[in-house]
């Protein structure tokens, strides 16, 4: 299973800044190992990011974002005490959510 | 005549244009580097190493909980900057990776030599620097205050000092080469001077870290022992008495500075 997502939200007037860190590796899929073969390609295609389980965010991603990404964004009207939540998805199938409160 | 001074003149002012517009690398660095601090991944060790430590593993099916790192048995706020110093159960002088070595073999029941043995990023490794990240982000903004009051400390300050100077390899060059002077760089990177203190958070106080470039977290076991590879030597080894002497050098060194670990790095 993955490692859990570092999420970070911080409500500041009438919008929330979010930060999130993920773990994962990223393998572009074009790098070679050792031995000269291609490290099969590994990483997240899918981002969705919700408040109080309605979705206000989707990202299609790919293969040129780095390892451990990192994704900040604001969500208007978010206010203290909210919950925000964020999925990813990788072309593995294996998926993590985690859950924060906007502080 | 008059259209060629005018030529000159446009030229002067093109150059001096260029100059004004241009960042010096040092400040383009900084930039860089702050954008980084915002979404540092060390974060991600730390939750992993803060789990580790309380999880029941090893042969033994114990947790580190009751490791003694240096201010009693599960202390770990403080230790940080206090490593490495002597332990009087091991006799020896220890930094962090070696002490949790020896709180893994101890405690947990796990094979020190094996784990010592297993090359930098994989296995046991990974939670080694793990947990080591963890453990200095607990003392992160407080100031380097390493012991000398023992005997075995004051000769291993001595001797990471003499290993620090040691001229050798194919290039015949030795840490102090290019750590010995101020203001020197190595490309785009700074190289601070570790022959004196080099202040908050540079050279010693900045590792564990994570490096941007090849997105690893890095203890300062694997940072001195890839100096030594940078040095054309073979690793002396993790937890290897040559590099915990150089910490010893390079911690005292740091006297009074603050630790910032765990840092980003490029």
């Amino acid at each position: 299973m993955a490692d859990p997502m570092r999420i970070r939200a911080q409500a500041a007037g009438d919008k929330a800044t979010v930060r999130v860190l993920m773990s994962h590796e990223m393998e572009s899929g074009q790098r070679k190992d050792a031995t000269g073969n291609i490290v099969p390609a590994w990483f997240i295609q899918e981002v969705t990011a919700t408040l109080n389980g309605k979705v206000v965010l989707t990202g299609e991603w790919g293969p040129a974002v780095s390892k451990n990404p990192f994704l900040q964004f604001t969500i208007k009207g978010a206010k203290a005490g909210d919950k925000v939540g964020v999925t990813w998805k990788d072309n593995k199938g294996d998926s993590r959510t985690d859950e924060a409160t906007v502080s | 005549m008059k259209s060629k001074t005018c030529v000159s003149l446009l030229l002067i002012f093109g150059f001096s244009a260029g100059v004004f517009a241009q960042k010096s690398a040092v400040q383009s660095i900084e930039e860089y580097r702050a954008m980084l601090q915002d979404g540092n991944p060390s974060d991600l060790f730390e939750a992993k190493g803060e789990d580790l430590w309380k999880q029941k593993r090893g042969p033994k099916k114990v947790s580190l909980e009751q490791c003694d790192l240096g201010k009693g048995p599960g202390v770990v706020k403080g230790v940080f900057t206090e490593l490495p110093r002597f332990f009087a159960d091991t006799n020896r002088v220890q930094d962090l990776e070696s002490r949790l070595l020896t709180c893994m073999e101890t405690l947990q029941g796990l094979s020190a030599a094996d784990i010592a043995k297993t090359p930098f990023g994989k296995g046991e490794q990974n939670n080694l620097t793990a947990l080591a990240t963890w453990i200095s982000a607990e003392s992160k903004g407080m100031k380097f205050n390493l012991s000398q009051a023992h005997p075995q400390e004051r000769t291993f300050f001595e001797v990471g000092k003499r290993l620090f100077f040691q001229r050798g390899g194919p290039h015949d060059f030795s840490c102090a080469t290019c750590h010995g002077q101020d203001e020197k760089r190595i490309r785009l990177q700074d190289l601070p001077n570790l022959t004196k203190n080099p202040g908050d958070g540079v050279g010693f106080a900045a590792w564990p870290a994570y490096r941007v470039s090849n997105g690893q977290m890095w203890g300062m076991q694997q940072r001195l022992n890839d100096c030594y590879r940078q040095q054309r030597f073979p690793y002396p080894g993790f937890g290897s008495d040559a590099t915990i002497a150089l910490a010893v050098y390079l911690g005292v060194n740091s006297q009074g500075s603050a630790s910032v670990a765990p840092a980003i790095k490029r």
